[in-house]
């Protein structure tokens, strides 16, 4: 690595030749040839577009990879893929500064971004909560879960039922969804987490599409593809409408005009509280007893056994973790469309958060934030591309699983000092 | 059942289908001694293991466990079919169903009694600490609430479960290594490290399934030491399958032979190397036709 090495820019115009080449082909019929009625025409200046910022990429890139710098970095990146590292005894992330900072920022978002912006990243905090649950299910214990749908939407409707039903508002609903959603996640869990690996995934398929099936079809009760109206939250009691019918609105008490945009500011607000408050637990978690088993668990289930574990109530308590935390997601889900339907727990929303979990990496935290951000804020800002939004998605995936199999951060584990040693 | 024996497995019949791999086994393991059970390849040692730690459900017979001072059966915990009498004892039948529905492998460990296994089965992605804190479940502080708030009791029981998990490393001779992921170690260092890992359950007995293989001559020689140190210090009954027959003869107490099933002799160490018929089992018979291998 330390030979000094000059560019060699013979190497780099042909691997940029080669990479316009293939740029060609690839967008030229996609791209360049547009349906019109039973004609189509060319555009050729798009392709050529898109073919020169290939090449000048990928001229940049191999250009790179020549320098010292480029050179460390890929021999870095070859030799992450191994596992997760142990971190030494006493070890302090230099990164602490930022949660303050992301808190900061965080705090600021309702109050300068526009409407659109802030429902964005609802949605995104959303799949945070979602990606959190199903991580504690599938990256730390180890259990693919396919229907993870089934709690959200348990969440989701729990809030629209139980306010239609009985009354309930968003506050009381907040711990009784979660609570409910635990509880399907038992009733699933124990007959079925006998089984594992390829078994257990096709159950909990079923059990998502079971759920998604019951509220098509169930319409007396929860009016079936129509969809049920979810209540917004409130603050103290004060409505954020712009007339109540009984008590007053959250504008005409603070006497400040009316905006539509209070309300996604405090679900927002809520949210964020939220999603701070189950990174915290989840923190501490996999620090405990039971995180360890676990993760005891996702390595080796038979050595669990033999050591004592129960390994019926280990999956099932990660089982109900990971659900309940699922049915928080559908709560909030629920308030912020102000209107849920069953067409929105679709298998495919599995696997979005299956998918965020493996990008952001097994077990990893800080990764499924990232990835639950990635995998939501993209298709927004990606619009423009409309119908090439899932190939992008696509292409993503397969791209990430190449560079690294083992999601975007790594997993690190906690160092113990030494210590003298006692037997008691 | 006496106090004295740790371990008595009565008339322990195992079938898989139709065929017989235990038959009519019956042996008693001293409290505090170091047993070996011996036998040729496919003789059904490991068999006669998974039965005693509750991994395979033995066909018919018995196995009683004293230990923590209780005796336990194992076949009992494990979930036994209903049988008619039950449906008139409610004491009995919820018994039964208690253990049919929460029963298991768990509960045998539980009752004082760990083991390793032939292929390692350590938690690889974890560290070597992790591994043998997660051995300690059911001896720190479980509670959700007072993990999450890392409370002053939890603090101190994690500490503890640390201190004795160090205090095993040195015993394994595995300090330097606390930080390392189980998965990167040695050949040797991971089967030393699994035996830590049995004893941080806080057994009575312990069963090793073949620790010295792979080992080198020098690593046997300190296997049998620790072996040693595990019976004489911590009063642990050491139960032990080995073809190392230099190392069993060394250590054990008390042998066990099995072949084809069956317990061919029993006894203390001289008896067994003198027996005719071990050695026909092991090197085959001239005359005795009915054992053949």
């Amino acid at each position: 690595m330390s030979q000094s090495v000059g560019i060699n820019f013979k190497k780099s115009s042909i691997d940029a030749l080669i990479a316009g080449f293939m740029a060609l082909i690839l967008f030229g019929p996609i791209v360049g040839v547009v349906l019109d009625g039973y004609s189509f025409n060319a555009e050729f200046d798009k392709v050529a577009w898109m073919v020169l910022v290939v090449i000048i990429g990928r001229f940049a890139m191999s250009s790179f990879f020549q320098t010292e710098k480029g050179i460390a970095m890929a021999f870095r990146y070859a030799n992450s893929n191994d596992g997760a590292t142990v971190l030494p005894p006493g070890h302090k992330s230099k990164m602490v500064w930022i949660i303050p900072l992301v808190i900061a920022i965080g705090l600021l978002v309702p109050f300068i971004a526009s409407k659109y912006v802030l429902t964005v990243v609802i949605l995104g905090l959303i799949y945070v909560l979602l990606g959190l649950g199903l991580n504690i299910v599938v990256g730390l214990a180890g259990l693919l879960d396919l229907g993870f749908v089934g709690f959200y939407a348990i969440g989701a409707y729990g809030l629209a039922l139980g306010y239609e039903n009985l009354g309930l508002g968003f506050w009381s609903m907040l711990p009784i969804a979660a609570l409910m959603a635990a509880i399907a996640g038992a009733i699933l869990g124990f007959p079925v987490l006998r089984m594992h690996g390829d078994y257990l995934a096709i159950v909990t398929l079923g059990f998502g599409e079971i759920i998604r099936l019951v509220l098509t079809n169930w319409a007396s009760f929860t009016h079936g593809p129509n969809g049920v109206s979810a209540p917004m939250p409130t603050f103290f009691g004060l409505e954020f409408t712009r007339r109540s019918r009984d008590g007053s609105t959250f504008h005409e008490f603070f006497n400040i005009p009316y905006d539509s945009a209070y309300r996604y500011m405090f679900i927002y607000i809520v949210l964020f509280a939220v999603v701070w408050a189950v990174l915290f637990i989840k923190h501490r978690l996999v620090k405990m007893p039971i995180g360890r088993a676990w993760e005891a668990l996702r390595e080796d289930e038979i050595a669990c056994r033999s050591l004592g574990l129960n390994h019926v109530l280990v999956k099932l308590s990660a089982f109900m973790l990971g659900a309940s935390t699922g049915g928080l997601a559908g709560v909030f889900f629920a308030t912020y469309q102000g209107f849920v339907n069953p067409s929105s727990f679709t298998f495919f929303e599995s696997a979005l958060i299956l998918a965020i979990v493996v990008l952001g990496g097994m077990g990893s935290t800080l990764g499924v934030v990232i990835a639950a951000f990635c995998l939501t804020v993209l298709p927004e800002m990606l619009r423009e591309f409309a119908e090439y939004r899932v190939l992008m998605f696509g292409i993503l995936m397969v791209v990430m699983m190449i560079w690294k199999p083992r999601g975007i951060v790594r997993v690190t584990r906690t160092g113990f000092a030494a210590r003298k040693g006692v037997v008691k | 059942m006496s106090q004295e024996n740790v371990l008595a497995v009565e008339n322990l019949v195992m079938h898989f289908g139709g065929i017989k791999a235990l038959n009519d086994v019956t042996f008693n393991i001293k409290r505090g001694s170091v047993s070996a059970l011996i036998g040729p390849n496919g003789a059904g040692k490991t068999t006669v293991f998974n039965c005693l730690t509750g991994f395979y459900k033995a066909t018919g017979g018995k196995i009683i466990l004293s230990a923590g001072g209780k005796e336990t059966s194992i076949i009992k915990v494990l979930g036994e079919p209903f049988q008619m009498t039950d449906f008139f004892s409610p004491v009995a039948f919820f018994s039964r169903l208690k253990y049919k529905m929460f029963g298991g492998s768990h509960l045998v460990n539980r009752a004082g009694l760990s083991r390793t296994f032939q292929n390692i089965r350590l938690f690889k992605e974890m560290s070597v600490v992790e591994n043998l804190l997660v051995a300690q479940h059911m001896r720190v502080n479980r509670s959700l609430i007072a993990g999450i708030l890392n409370t002053k009791g939890y603090r101190k029981s994690e500490e503890e479960a640390l201190e004795r998990a160090f205090y095993w490393l040195g015993v394994v001779d595995l300090v330097g290594s606390a930080n390392r992921l189980a998965g990167e170690l040695s050949y040797g260092q991971q089967r030393r490290l699994e035996i830590a890992r049995a004893m941080c359950t806080n057994p009575e007995i312990v069963c090793l399934d073949e620790p010295a293989a792979g080992l080198n001559p020098s690593e046997t020689e300190a296997l049998t030491k620790m072996i040693r140190v595990l019976r004489d210090q911590h009063n642990t009954t050491v139960l032990l399958i080995e073809h190392d027959m230099g190392m069993v003869m060394d250590i054990s107490d008390y042998i066990v032979v099995l072949d084809h099933g069956e317990v061919i002799a029993k006894g203390g160490p001289d008896e067994i190397k003198n027996n005719p018929k071990v050695i026909a089992a092991y090197l085959g018979a001239e005359e005795d036709e009915e054992v053949t291998l």
